[in-house]
């Protein structure tokens, strides 16, 4: 049996490296250590000054998010005995690294907030009309795609947002699509516009890999087909209306 | 003083090598290239059948060299790794239903291999007819 585990991790302490740097260190393993254990075993006992973000410890906070072997992995959903020969461990790819395993997310956090992540209607429902019903039908239109974590995962698996930071990316689409989708709402031709856009549905060439990552069963690859089949009908439906 | 220094990782000409699900999307979409030069060789098949049977004879002749049946073979198997791999993702675009169900993906994926028979068949009936 292993007792111990090869954990190579990227490092980057911007106040005294240049580029980033491997570090390898040795953790006991365990059958059931999950990789943010093995970090806090490292930070707790041999080198204080690693840098990395976690809260949840289970896959619901989205904070741990990091390049394992290569692949996008959730921290806290990785598990030591699936690397026995070893894991390079390296911050979330296409975002930049602030320190270690820390990431700056704002551009992906503005991404989210400009696509009007919430329900758009002008003539809500007063409270006397009741509850609002939905057929499981319309509820199946939208629910997948309102379990996302906001983890950038599917961003670091997305080369296109890789090659071109305009791209709206996966999970902002995914949730465009989730609200557009919403029969409570009603702000999808407001929302069009960013879906019509260059840097909308169209930017992706549907590589895919973002749903294969998705620690969360999201689709977004499918909720940015389903978006790019809109955009067509709404151009289609513009042809008809001139002036607008 | 901000202590920040944010670092970039450059992506490299080699970023789709690193990863086998990125090295198998660059295979999937490199067909287009095969395609395309597979079109141009038809058109110009085309083209010579327009300057009447001697031409076209000729191209017809040209084309059972070696070194071009090996490359319409190369272009066949590389046509059907794209539609498999395109037919199985097919299901992502498409959100049909049926009454409170949703029609499940392997209908469609099947939907699109039985399009793809009739199709060729109805070709090679033309052909042969
Ligand atoms: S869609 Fe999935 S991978 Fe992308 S941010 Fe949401 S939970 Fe993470
Ligand atoms: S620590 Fe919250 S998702 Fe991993």
């Amino acid at each position: 049996m292993t007792d111990s585990i090869k954990i190579d991790i990227l490092r980057y302490r911007p106040e005294s490296d240049n580029e980033p740097v491997w570090q390898s260190y040795d953790v006991p393993f365990t059958n059931e250590m999950s990789l943010l254990e093995a970090l806090a075993y490292i930070k707790d006992e041999l080198d204080p000054t690693l840098s990395y973000r976690w809260s949840c410890r289970m896959a619901i906070c989205g904070s741990c998010g990091m390049m394992v072997n290569g692949v996008p992995k959730l921290g806290c959903k990785t598990f030591l005995r699936d690397y026995k020969n070893g894991m390079k461990v390296e911050a979330l790819a296409n975002f930049p690294i602030e320190r270690d395993l820390v990431v700056d997310m704002s551009d992906f956090i503005e991404k989210l907030e400009a696509i009007k992540p919430y329900i758009i209607n002008d003539n809500p429902r007063a409270l006397e009309d009741g509850c609002h019903t939905q057929s499981p039908k319309q509820m199946a239109q939208y629910k997948q795609f309102s379990m996302c974590i906001n983890c950038g995962l599917c961003y670091a698996a997305c080369p296109q947002y890789g090659l071109d930071k305009s791209f709206t990316g996966p999970a902002a689409l995914a949730l465009l699509h989730r609200y557009n989708q919403d029969s409570r709402d009603a702000g999808k031709a407001e929302r069009m516009k960013i879906v019509n856009a260059e840097e909308g549905a169209w930017g992706c060439t549907f590589v895919g890999y973002c749903s294969k990552v998705c620690p969360k069963d999201v689709d977004p690859a499918a909720a940015i087909q389903l978006g790019k089949v809109d955009s067509a009908k709404d151009y289609v439906i513009a042809m008809f209306k001139p002036g607008e | 003083m901000s202590k920040r220094k944010p670092y970039e990782r450059k992506m490299g000409a080699t970023w789709w090598l690193k990863n086998t699900f990125h090295t198998k999307y660059i295979i999937r979409e490199g067909s287009s290239l095969v395609i395309a030069i597979y079109s141009f060789v038809l058109l110009f098949g085309l083209f010579r059948l327009s300057q009447g049977a001697e031409a076209f004879n000729g191209w017809v002749e040209a084309m059972s060299q070696p070194g071009w049946i090996v490359f319409h073979l190369l272009s066949l198997a590389w046509t059907l790794y794209h539609s498999i791999t395109w037919f199985s993702l097919a299901p992502k675009a498409a959100n049909i239903w049926l009454g409170q169900k949703r029609v499940p993906d392997s209908w469609i994926v099947s939907g699109m291999y039985g399009a793809l028979a009739v199709i060729s068949l109805a070709g090679l009936i033309l052909v042969l007819i």
